[in-house]
């Protein structure tokens, strides 16, 4: 698809991309060239399609945001010649809820409650970079106690791994093959079992909150993570079989959605689709947060670009953070679950009753809210879209002045054009599903 | 005997032959539903899991997720409905065939939710007429199959010959998490 | 907080140290350090170029975040270097570098009466989306951008919701008995 050379890429390296800066600047051009966004807009496709479409080669249709093949509520405007997909609009904002004006109006111990919606399938992500950009602000995000870091590293791993898993069923489904739905369902059942167990949630868990977690880890928790973690490889097997050895799911998905590194990196794509391109960036590994320093896990970097690249990719994560999980489960210090700082966490609640202090801070905290003091701050982490940001500016009180979340799927989104560009319908359906988009975090 | 054909069965005078009828219909109607794919946010999550084989839809009649409006009958409002995305719904709704039912699945849905600003809008009740409301944020599938439940008891009932515009407007209590009466052994890894 | 001298760097303006903010210019505009992070303030002017510059010459070559800011009703202090004067929007402009495993915020005044910025599209095709947010949730212009329109409202939307001046469109909730099932 594009005309600049590439440079034999090493997709075992561990050492950061080597990039041109000529490079970039040939993508930009060549991305403005190939026009493969529709630059038009609803009202005007809306008028141009009302006219009479048979004098034109080519016709825009409209798929979705109500279709069984896209992630959530993305629409696309397709403009077709044929069944050949020429250029693409998505148009988004469908599940616009104004999470950015709510967080204005609740406090820094609400926020999590209401930043876990965004990226829906993989919440506690969403909860830390919130809690990691307030600490920051608080100031206190060296004293976050060892076991509540560790504890944070396991459930954003037992997240991760859930929300590949249901990346492989939803992808299995929008290719056809359709039994992966269920069996994705099984097991992601599993991991959703584990996590109830610890968080007392299924979803949206509101767990990870600034200053730690919300509580410890429960008794015999080893045992319920460990039975996870062993009935986990044969289902995995199962999908390598079923999955990455069949002949039609290799023709559906590979050579299809290509993006060079250039381009992505262009785009501002992050995650497992600039690692398909063979960018080896990960922050855990090269920004590490929390205890991912002392973590020996792998990078996983495909070399094609294209939609099999990031389904292998996703696949192999699920490994990758299993074994992560494991080494977890060995080193799991004892100690606080979160800082002790009376102004930020509240009091146990068996002190309540003993204490008037406790009592009083307990209500202010959750009343009022604990005081952060001004300046701003950008915090990110590594979730199974790409990098997840917020960005909170706070004024000295007790709720955020402005708080933004940089949802990794809302800038992925931009890619999707020119991985469609010059494909049939079908794989447009591929494609959307490669990019693993979840709608909430890009309408926020 | 004149039959209204606007009341549906209600308007046949009740003999025999049409009370086994009715019967009949109303077995077919509630054995069969076939929801309509609209899964917005989390809660479609939780109503893809609902389907999946832990608590499985298909005992019920209903893991046919129809994506076609026309081929369906049961709308499941699964999360927050945007301004945007309000007059979608509707359509969607005007193009399903009577006879036709809602749950709003979670509360987003069915009142806003915890988002009570400009950009939801406050309950999907007031764009279409609402039959169960299924609490929770989101919902488990317990909850909704208990909402489904008690759609297909008032479908049995004969609650539900559609009155165009009226909705049946139920409110389920959640059931995440409670033992049910009828206990599952599990023999994968679970919490309870 | 001691009292410092003026300090005057060659080619740069003197700065009166008064607070934490040292004076300083990094890349040719000035530079605040906000909770350890590097924060430039470039002008309107000197954005595009700015963001030109860092990418090829420094390496930043991904633009991470484009957002904006009302500061309307902020009565604290904005962190602002000295010479920077204080506008009611600010875009920041988020940019990573690989090579230095580096992130770079840039934070750029745009006035009440003129809201309109440049755009970063022709140097980084990846803001074209994050612009359109800005531009439909704080009515900032961005002028060069090929497609400004309402991405996240109604295309027939009035207002900007994340304007202070905006509601936040609370309805009130009124305590309603449970209705009888029939």
């Amino acid at each position: 698809m594009s005309t600049v050379d590439h440079p034999p890429f090493d997709p075992t390296s561990e050492g950061p991309q080597e990039m041109e800066p000529r490079r970039c600047v040939g993508a930009a051009e060549l991305l403005r060239e190939l026009g493969a966004t529709l630059r038009m807009s609803e009202a005007e496709v809306a008028a141009l399609v009302q006219e009479d479409p048979s004098e034109d080669q080519t016709m825009i249709i409209n798929m979705g945001p109500q279709h069984p093949s896209t992630h959530g509520v993305l629409r696309l405007m397709l403009e077709l010649e044929g069944e050949t997909v020429l250029r693409t609009k998505p148009v988004v904002g469908y599940l616009h809820t104004g999470m950015e004006k709510t967080a204005e109006d609740l406090t820094y111990l609400q926020g999590p409650t209401n930043v876990t919606r965004m990226d829906y399938a993989s919440p506690l992500f969403n909860e830390l970079a919130f809690s990691l950009t307030t600490e920051k602000l608080l100031g206190i995000d060296g004293d976050i106690p060892e076991r509540a870091q560790w504890i944070r590293v396991l459930m954003t791993e037992l997240n991760r791994i859930t929300s590949h898993l249901l990346f492989l069923a939803t992808n299995g489904m929008d290719v056809g093959a359709v039994s992966m739905m269920v069996w994705g369902w099984r097991d992601r059942e599993l991991g959703l079992r584990v996590l109830e167990a610890i968080t007392g949630l299924r979803m949206n868990h509101n767990y990870i909150r600034p200053g730690g977690v919300a509580a410890d880890l429960p008794d015999g928790w080893r045992d319920t993570v460990l039975r996870f973690l062993d009935e986990l490889p044969e289902s995995l097997d199962e999908y390598d079989v079923l999955l990455t050895g069949q002949p039609i799911y290799r023709e559906r998905l590979q050579g299809v959605g290509v993006i060079t590194p250039e381009e992505a990196i262009a785009l501002g794509a992050t995650g497992p689709i600039l690692r398909s391109t063979g960018v080896p960036w990960d922050l855990r590994r090269d920004m590490p947060y929390l205890t991912y320093d002392q973590l020996d896990f792998d990078v996983v970097v495909g070399s094609y670009g294209d939609c099999f690249d990031r389904y292998a990719i996703r696949f192999h994560e699920i490994r990758e953070s299993m074994k992560i999980v494991r080494q977890v489960l060995d080193r799991m210090p004892p100690g606080d679950y979160r800082i002790q700082d009376k102004k930020v966490t509240p009091p146990p609640r068996a002190r309540i009753d003993e204490s008037m202090e406790a009592l009083i801070h307990h209500f202010k905290i959750f009343t009022e809210g604990f005081k952060v003091p001004e300046g701003e701050a950008y915090c990110a982490v590594e979730s199974p879209r790409g990098e997840l940001g917020c960005y909170i500016v706070s004024d000295g009180s007790s709720k955020p002045y402005r708080m933004h979340i940089r949802g990794p799927s809302f800038v992925n989104l931009q890619t999707l054009p020119h991985m469609m560009r010059g494909g049939l319908i079908a794989d447009a359906v591929a494609i959307i599903s490669s990019v693993d988009p979840i709608m909430g975090e890009v309408d926020r | 005997m004149a039959w209204d054909l606007n009341k549906g069965l209600e308007g046949l005078e009740h003999n025999f032959l049409t009370g086994t009828l009715e019967e009949f219909v109303k077995w077919a109607r509630r054995m069969s539903v076939m929801p309509a794919t609209f899964g917005l946010a989390c809660c479609a999550i939780e109503m893809m899991g609902a389907g999946g084989p832990h608590y499985d839809l298909a005992r019920f009649g209903m893991e046919t997720f129809r994506a076609s409006p026309r081929q369906a009958d049961l709308m499941i409002v699964a999360g927050r409905v945007s301004q945007k995305m309000a007059p979608v719904l509707r359509q969607i709704y005007d193009q399903m065939m009577e006879p036709k039912w809602v749950i709003s699945m979670g509360v987003c849905a069915s009142t806003g939710g915890m988002f009570n600003n400009y950009a939801l809008v406050q309950g999907v009740d007031q764009i279409v007429p609402v039959d169960v409301y299924a609490p929770g944020c989101p919902p488990g599938p317990e909850t909704l199959l208990h909402a489904i439940n008690t759609l297909h008891e008032k479908i049995r009932d004969g609650h539900l010959t559609r009155r165009p515009g009226e909705g049946l407007g139920l409110v389920v209590e959640q059931r995440d998490g409670q033992p049910s009466d009828q206990p599952v052994t599990l023999t994968t890894a679970g919490s309870h | 907080m001691a009292d410092d001298a003026e300090v005057q760097e060659d080619g740069a303006p003197s700065d009166v140290v008064a607070t934490a903010p040292e004076p300083e210019r990094l890349h040719g505009v000035p530079v605040t350090r906000s909770r350890g992070q590097e924060v430039l303030h470039p002008s309107r002017d000197e954005l595009v170029t700015l963001v030109r510059t860092l990418r090829d010459d420094e390496g930043y070559l991904m633009c991470l975040d484009v957002t904006g800011v009302d500061y309307l009703t902020y009565e604290a202090d904005r962190g602002l270097p000295e010479g920077i004067a204080p506008e009611r929007f600010e875009v920041v402009v988020t940019l990573i570098s690989h090579r230095a495993r580096k992130r770079l915020r840039l934070r750029v005044q745009v006035p009440e009466d003129d809201p309109t910025c440049p755009s970063l599209f022709d140097v980084h095709p990846g803001t074209e989306a994050m612009e359109r947010e800005v531009y439909d949730m704080f009515g900032i212009r961005f002028e060069g951008h090929p497609d400004l329109t309402r991405i996240l409202m109604p295309e027939d939307w009035e207002g900007h919701p994340l304007r202070k001046d905006h509601a936040i469109g609370r309805i009130p909730v009124q305590f309603k008995a449970p209705q009888d099932a029939r």
